[in-house]
This record gives structure tokens, C-alpha cells and sequence, in this order.
């Protein structure tokens, strides 16, 4: 065989070491195109983040992921699971329910909107594997749970145990939710913006539960947050997403020392609050996110980018070793230093603003 | 309270605000026919000075009772004991009708724009309520200019909030609270529910205008990085407390009190994160002190 890689046949979809694979994830709805191309492959043990502001598409990736879909949306492409011998894309609603909670399982951002207010947390807890079978009856399911609980350190596990949500505080309750989420030693652990909602002094703990977490179960994190300081601190890749694309993706310490993408750089400089630009005032990018299906053909953020020119109306190609690592910009930043450069596109009949 | 001796002190002329020793204790229900109910103390004795045109930070995380704070400075809630002085007005005793000239001189930024705004409302008439209860005519002119400043659209004032995004909405309060004209903006995590690309737009909004208007600022928010670039001088609340003040590149840098410490040890930034600081250490930073919430 030629060394060009081969598409894996149906069957293997899922290489040895790999935990998920997404292939060709498209999400739409009623014909506006909110999900696009999007590919994403997690390895064991792997930490990856997914950033970009809101609406660029991270949590609808997730939810994909997850079976969780409204309705009315549709999706295709596919998306293959360690330990589910199926695409999860188009299963049927019995078969994912058979997936969540057990190989995948979710952190969500509202810990009280995730939580069941009318049930303790224990039981809550316990419920989980007693619907997966993954203890033998209840009162086994009763003392994992305390358990999990004491893993994920909440203060004297067998009284929060026999708590409401309502009685705990919103980090004792994300606490909560990620012994939930971790109770079937998932493959896969997905986090949506599981810190957003708490002060930093918790989320610092949270983040930490969730690393240790997931090390403790060699399994794969699938983390998305806006902040990127967070990103970087759990993460050891990150892809960037804008307009229901990925636009950039690579290892965390390249991707945001080195940023490629016009995107990825004007996110980075948009959060550093230490640099002001001539003026004493803080880098931004132009605009904000358009509404789903108002973003241009071509390159998505060209009508924010101060560097777009004619050649961007045309969709750049993924440049890169891989699909993990590269970038898709026709006027990437930081040209010399790259390892890959592409074939350098000097920004001709430069039409600005 | 760690007061530092290099912060310059408020001189002669009185200070825009200053808290004194204010206390608010809320009675919770009683749970008992034979005994009044527990009594919540919320603030323990705030003290501070706010300097005419300082940018004053206050900085704490949820139920360190920043909100009951800014209740009381604005007016809108009343202190069991202590005072507050709005140039040296003590406000914290005078009824109601004679809080006029406190509702035209300070005015307040809310964190969540949506729910501050009245989405049945053109943005040309939330521009101009203030204005309205303040017997003060609202003129197109002025509401055009509040929304230039703040760099909307003119077209903007026949449209309803919900047309808007949350930076925009954003822009929307922050125009709404310069109407009157103020001499004093309090600022309550008016960037927390934004975007990073759309919290720098608003961040230099804030700071262009408390500059081009030389407006006192008080900004709250739970993010030391953003009070750093907004405010001179900060206080940390913890507990009902203002446990250290001093300037803001002071504190971040050389935090004195064990909460401060905790509190700038577990932020995470890129710097730290790329020079290889994991969640561990942020937690451990974090737990070295000393409760553990």
C-alpha cells in the first residue's frame, strides 16, 4: 500500500486507541446550516477542548454528540463511540439511551437545571448505574453513590447523600452533577461550560475534580468553555470553532502561543486584558457573532476580519499535518515561524473594513 | 481591614461616596412561635472612601454581599446601622422624596441586560425613562447622542431590546444609565454575561466614557483580571467584609489577606496555564488557606 492514509473501512470507524470519532458532522435546521465539516477524534485519556464565543457552534457539536438534538434538527455524518458497536448518528432513540450515562456522559453548565429538585442527590447518583445495571441492586447503588460522592469531595458524603439539590450550593451541586456524570466509568466525559456559573474560587476545585476525574478512569474529556485561560489550564488540545466550523486546532501551548487562524488571534488578544493597543484601549474584534445562517460564504469570519481580502469569499482549505493540528485561513498570522507553512498568499487587492 | 498607608487618602473635598461602618442584618422567617427568627448579617461594618472621579473596584464572590452593598449605595435598600454619604450627603436616613438628586447623580449598570431592559419597550423610551422621572424633557437629540456615545446605531432607538445582542443590550443600559447625567456610575459585573470579544468592546465603552465625562465609577465584578484594567483602587469583600483595599495592581500583585491571596491564587490566566500551571495547582493554591467551600 502507498503511505496515504486509508479511509477505515465501516466497520473499523474507531481506531485502537481512539474513544471518539466524528466524522463530517453536519448540523442543520429548516435549511440554515448551523454545524459544518466539522471532524473531531479523541483519543484515551485525552483532554480536548472546544472554544469560540456563542453561537459558533460548541454546544450543538456536543449536544450531536450526545444524541440530545432538538427535534426539529437535523444531523448527519457520524459519530463512533469506544465500546458501541453503532454509528451514533441517525440511532435510535433506545439505543442512545443505552450509550448516555454509560460510555458518554455529560456536565452541563446549570448544575440546578441538570439536578432533579423532587429527589436527593444520592439517590439521584444511584439511580444512574441502577438504570445501566452497573451495580447488582440498590443498596449497592446506594453506597457507590456516597462514594462518588466523597470522590468528588462534598463535605461529610453520607448526610449530603440524603440532601436536596436545593440545600446544597451551586458548587456542592456541580459537584454532584460530576459524580453523576463519572458514576458508570464513562469513555467519554462531555463538560459544557461546567465552571461558567460558579465563582472562581470553586471552579478552581471543580476543575480540578474533573481532571482527576477523568485521569482516575483514563477517559476522554471533551471540554467547552469560552474561556480560554480554562481551556489552557485543563486542556492539552483545543480546537476553535467560528460559524459552525472548525477553524483552528492543534496542541493548546501552539494554538495559543502561535495562533494561525485571524479568528484564534483576535479571540486571544480580545482576552488579554493586560495589552492596550496605541490609544490605551483593549484589542477587540470587529462586530460580534452574526445569527445562525447569517454568517458569509467562504471564510465565515471575513466580514470581522481586518485582514480579509477577495481570495476569502472562497472557503479556505485545512492546512495542516492533520485534521487535528492546522488551521483553515487564506492570511494565517505568524506566516515565518510556522512548521507548515502553506504556499504564502500575499493579501492582493486588499479591500479592508 | 488592611488599609494600605501608600493609598492616597481622600483630601479635603468630601468623598463622591463613602460607606461608614454600614450593617445590614435581614430576619429570616421564624421557625418557632417562642423565639423571633435567626437574623442573617450581610454586611459586617463596610467601610470605604470613593475619591470624585476614582474608578473604584469591588471585588468578592457570590454572597460575600456585594449586591446588598450596591443596594445601599444606590438607595435602594437601607443599612441596619451605618451610613452612606453621597458628597456628603448621609442618604441612608432621608425619605424617599428626598433621594431625588441621588437618582439623578448616581446611576447603575445592571450584570444581565436582558432582564434590566423592558423588552416591551423601544429603546428610544428606556433611553429616555430616566430622563422622564426626572422631570428633565426627553429630546430625540439627546437620546441620538446617548447612543452615538456608546456607539450604536441611530437606528437603533425604534428597535426593542430583544433585537440586540448582549453587548449591544449592554450598550443599551449603559446609554440609559448616562442619561441623567451622571457623576457617579456604579457598574454591577456589567461584562460577566458577555462574550471576551464583546466584554474588551464594552470594557472600552465604559472606560472612554468615565474618562470623556470624568465620572466616579464604582465596577463590581468577581474577576480581579477585569477590575485590574478598569479601577485605581479595589476592595475585596469576603463574608460581609472588606477584608483589604489598596491599588488594584497592588493587591493583584502582592495580595496581603489570606482570602485575597486564595482568590488571585486560583484565577486561572494563559500565562499561568502555558507555563504549565494544571487545575491541581490552582485547586492546591487554593485550598493552602483555609475553609474549603
Amino acid at each position: 500500500m502507498t503511505g496515504v492514509p486509508q479511509q477505515p473501512s465501516p466497520g473499523e470507524r474507531l481506531a485502537a486507541q481512539d474513544v471518539l470519532a466524528v466524522r463530517d458532522l453536519r448540523v442543520s435546521v429548516r435549511g440554515t446550516t448551523l454545524v459544518d465539516r466539522v471532524d473531531l477524534v479523541i483519543g484515551k485519556g485525552e483532554r480536548v477542548g472546544l472554544i469560540g464565543e456563542s453561537g459558533s457552534g460548541k454546544s450543538l457539536t456536543a449536544l450531536a454528540v450526545m444524541g440530545l438534538l432538538p427535534e426539529d434538527v437535523e444531523m448527519s455524518g457520524s459519530v463512533h463511540l469506544a465500546g458501541v458497536d453503532h454509528d451514533l448518528a441517525g440511532a435510535s432513540e433506545a439505543q442512545l439511551s443505552r450509550v448516555r450515562g454509560r460510555q458518554v456522559a455529560m456536565v452541563f453548565q446549570e448544575p440546578m437545571t441538570a439536578l432533579n429538585p423532587t429527589m436527593r442527590v444520592g439517590d439521584q447518583v444511584a439511580e444512574a448505574m441502577l438504570i445501566h445495571g452497573t451495580r447488582p441492586d440498590r443498596r449497592a447503588a446506594r453506597e457507590a453513590a456516597v462514594e462518588l460522592l466523597e470522590q468528588v469531595r462534598l463535605p461529610s458524603p453520607r448526610s449530603a447523600a440524603r440532601s436536596y439539590p436545593h440545600q446544597l450550593s451551586g458548587g456542592q451541586r456541580q459537584r454532584v452533577v460530576l459524580a453523576l456524570a463519572l458514576a458508570n466509568d464513562p469513555a467519554l466525559l462531555v463538560c459544557d461550560e461546567p465552571t461558567t456559573a460558579l465563582d472562581v474560587t470553586v471552579q478552581a476545585l471543580v476543575l480540578d475534580l474533573i481532571v482527576r476525574g477523568v485521569a482516575a478512569r483514563d477517559a476522554a474529556l471533551l471540554f467547552i468553555t469560552h474561556d480560554l485561560a480554562v481551556v489552557a489550564t485543563v486542556c492539552q488540545r483545543v480546537l476553535v470553532m467560528y460559524g459552525g466550523r472548525v477553524v483552528e486546532a492543534g496542541p493548546v501551548a501552539d494554538v495559543f502561543t502561535r495562533p494561525r487562524h485571524r479568528y484564534t488571534q483576535g479571540l486571544l488578544g480580545a482576552s488579554d486584558l493586560d495589552v492596550v493597543d496605541e490609544h490605551g484601549r483593549l484589542v477587540t474584534i470587529a462586530g460580534s457573532v452574526p445569527p445562525a445562517g447569517r454568517f458569509p460564504a467562504g471564510c465565515v469570519f471575513r466580514t470581522r476580519c481586518p485582514y480579509a481580502t477577495q481570495v476569502c469569499e472562497r472557503t479556505p482549505a485545512w492546512s495542516g499535518p492533520d485534521l487535528s493540528h492546522g488551521f483553515a485561513c487564506h492570511h494565517p498570522a505568524g506566516e515565518a515561524d510556522s512548521p507548515f507553512a502553506p504556499a504564502p498568499q500575499l493579501p492582493e487587492g486588499s479591500s479592508r473594513g | 481591614m488592611a488599609e494600605r498607608s501608600d493609598v492616597r487618602r481622600p483630601g479635603p473635598a468630601p468623598a463622591a461616596l463613602s460607606a461608614r461602618d454600614v450593617v445590614r442584618e435581614y430576619a429570616r422567617p421564624r421557625t418557632s412561635v417562642l423565639r423571633p427568627g435567626p437574623v442573617v448579617t450581610a454586611l459586617r461594618g463596610v467601610s470605604f472612601d470613593v475619591a470624585p472621579g476614582e474608578r473604584f473596584g469591588i471585588v468578592g464572590e457570590s454572597g460575600c454581599g456585594k449586591s446588598t452593598l450596591l443596594r445601599i449605595l444606590a438607595g435602594l435598600d437601607r443599612p441596619t446601622s451605618g451610613s452612606v454619604l453621597v458628597d456628603g450627603t448621609n442618604i441612608s436616613r432621608l425619605p424617599e422624596r428626598r433621594l431625588r438628586f441621588l437618582r439623578q447623580r448616581l446611576q447603575l449598570v445592571f450584570q444581565d441586560p436582558m432582564s434590566s431592559l423592558d423588552p416591551r419597550m423601544r429603546v428610544r423610551d428606556i433611553v429616555a425613562e430616566p430622563l422622564m422621572a426626572q422631570g428633565i424633557p426627553a429630546r430625540r437629540e439627546r437620546v441620538a447622542q446617548l447612543l452615538e456615545a456608546v456607539g450604536l446605531p441611530a437606528d437603533a432607538a425604534d428597535r426593542y431590546p430583544h433585537q440586540f445582542s448582549g453587548g449591544q443590550r449592554q450598550r443599551i443600559s449603559i446609554a440609559r444609565a448616562l442619561a441623567p447625567s451622571p457623576g457617579i456610575l456604579v457598574a454591577d459585573e456589567p461584562v460577566s454575561a458577555l462574550d471576551v470579544s464583546v466584554r474588551a468592546q464594552v470594557l472600552n465603552v465604559v472606560m472612554d466614557l468615565v474618562e470623556e465625562l470624568s465620572l466616579t465609577l464604582v465596577f463590581v465584578s468577581h474577576d480581579l483580571s477585569v477590575v485590574r484594567r478598569v479601577c485605581d483602587r479595589v476592595a475585596v469583600m469576603h463574608d460581609g467584609q472588606v477584608v483589604e483595599t489598596g491599588t488594584t495592581d497592588d493587591v493583584y500583585d502582592n495580595p496581603r489577606h489570606p482570602y485575597t491571596q486564595r482568590l488571585v491564587a486560583a484565577v486561572p490566566t494563559l500565562a499561568k496555564a502555558l507555563a504549565g500551571v494544571s487545575a491541581a495547582d490552582l485547586a492546591g493554591a487554593m485550598r493552602s488557606g483555609k475553609d474549603e467551600p
